[in-house]
């Protein structure tokens, strides 16, 4: 098994209305349920908006805390799924899912695999 | 040979997540007689190599690496790269299947038809690579032409039963049969009108079309089989004014419920124009938006020329009979160099 992180991208400012993010919201749980029922599921969840963010950056030897995101960009992650797959292709499958759910781009990437100290 | 020139080297080449496509070659070997096994190995490898997650550069580099006859540096030169820059893409790309564990699998049947495409696309990028490429006696660059007509071959024989698979080969043998007299020793394209059909391979065209018939009688149509169909009407043609055009015009039609491109779309209109004439067919490039791309201006031109001619039809008798003839050197020439563009052109869309 592969560990896989699939991000959701999801654009700035304004939030769709309320139906829209329910439906999708449904959509993305019998999507949950699927993957647990397959052994698949690991953690999934949405995150707070961008503004919610605080970074912690190293300087010198202590650290500068400042309110925000990393990046001001277009878009930002919205949430994201861990799975365990064999490959790929399964991979792909599961985030086809939540794209057509979301109507958003997802990232598929995999985890490197644990190195032994 | 080919053959087990691309088993050693995807033995050398495989990863550590790949031990069980390595274990299985090495029985594929201790199995030479059987075509079972290397056959599979050899799908699964085409359809590795050209797998979605990985770019178009990639997925033609690889191809060519595992499955053609090409070394690194030979792929460097074909697509005008350095070899250090071919030997870290095959690098990124071997490190993509291994690290985000591209399944070395023939994909299961419901997604065949969008993985073959791949594969296809990526074969006709080479063959349109080594076609636009400038012919001549210093062959720097190696054959691209020739590989992918090798590769095609294979994809036929290992995959007999399907027919976009044969329309491919059959697109790039009627395509290559014009290599003779598609180019002057000056490295000049001569458009199709031009040609002189004596110096086609007539057995490039016989293979071609009984290829295509054969595609025909399948009944199952796509677009590397009509863009084949095409070519094959042309090869039907002794000479250029021999061309069937109207049958040209229908098999665009059945290509643009495939492919709505504006460059096919384009290309029908040329035809429309010489079953029409120029009128309806510049009314068609009109409507297309194509912007500078030069083969649409090209044709465009050529097509307010002949109208300008026709228009010419209502002066008086002399000044029509001088008209007509400067009209007609100048339209020529300005044909040549406007088709000559459009090949150049054409021959390097993907």
């Amino acid at each position: 098994m592969t560990l896989y992180m699939l991000s959701i991208y999801q654009p700035d400012g304004g939030t769709p209305p309320p139906e829209f993010l329910e439906s999708v919201g449904r959509e993305l749980h019998a999507m949950n349920q699927e993957l647990k029922s397959a052994g698949a599921w690991v953690f999934s969840r949405g995150l707070h908006d961008p503004s919610t963010a605080t970074v912690v950056r190293p300087r010198d030897r202590e650290v500068v805390i400042t309110d925000g995101p990393y990046v001001e960009g277009k878009e930002h992650v919205g949430g994201f799924w861990i799975i365990a797959v064999p490959d790929l292709d399964s991979a792909i499958a599961w985030a086809r899912r939540a794209a057509l759910a979301t109507t958003l781009p997802i990232e598929v990437r995999p985890f490197q695999d644990v190195p032994e100290y | 040979m080919g053959r087990n020139r691309a088993i050693d080297r995807l033995r050398r080449e495989a990863s550590r997540a790949d031990r069980h496509a390595q274990a299985a070659l090495l029985h594929a070997r201790e199995e030479e007689a059987e075509e079972g096994p290397v056959r599979d190995e050899r799908l699964r490898l085409i359809f590795t190599c050209c797998h979605p997650a990985l770019g178009r550069a990639a997925q033609v580099a690889l191809t060519l690496r595992l499955l053609g006859g090409l070394t690194t540096a030979e792929i460097a030169r074909a697509f005008l790269v350095t070899e250090p820059t071919m030997a870290q893409r095959l690098v990124r790309a071997k490190g993509k299947i291994r690290d985000a564990k591209i399944p070395y699998r023939v994909p299961a049947a419901h997604h065949l038809p969008d993985r073959l495409q791949s594969v296809l696309a990526a074969v006709y990028l080479v063959f349109n690579e080594g076609y636009a490429a400038s012919s001549g006696a210093e062959l720097v660059r190696p054959d691209l032409c020739s590989e992918a007509i090798r590769l095609g071959r294979l994809l036929a024989e290992l995959m007999p039963d399907e027919p976009e698979v044969l329309g491919l080969l059959a697109l790039m043998l009627l395509a290559s049969s014009r290599r003779a007299a598609h180019m002057t020793a000056g490295g000049d394209l001569v458009p199709l009108a031009d040609q002189d059909r004596d110096r086609w391979d007539r057995d490039l065209v016989v293979e071609g079309q009984s290829i295509v018939r054969d595609c025909l009688r399948r009944s199952d149509p796509g677009p590397y089989q009509i863009q084949a169909a095409i070519q094959a009407v042309h090869a039907d043609a002794r000479s250029a004014e021999a061309t069937d055009w109207s049958q040209i015009v229908q098999l665009y039609d059945q290509l643009l419920a495939y492919d709505r491109s504006p460059v096919v779309a384009l290309n029908r209109a040329v035809a429309v124009a010489e079953v029409d004439g120029p009128g309806p067919a510049l009314a068609l490039v009109d409507a297309l938006d194509l912007g500078t791309d030069h083969i649409f201006l090209a044709v465009r031109a050529d097509l307010l020329r002949r109208l300008g001619r026709d228009v010419d039809r209502h002066r008086p008798t002399a000044r029509r009979k001088a008209a007509r003839r400067s009209g007609r050197r100048r339209r020529s020439d300005r044909r040549r160099q406007a088709s000559r563009r459009t090949r150049r052109r054409a021959a390097s869309r993907p």
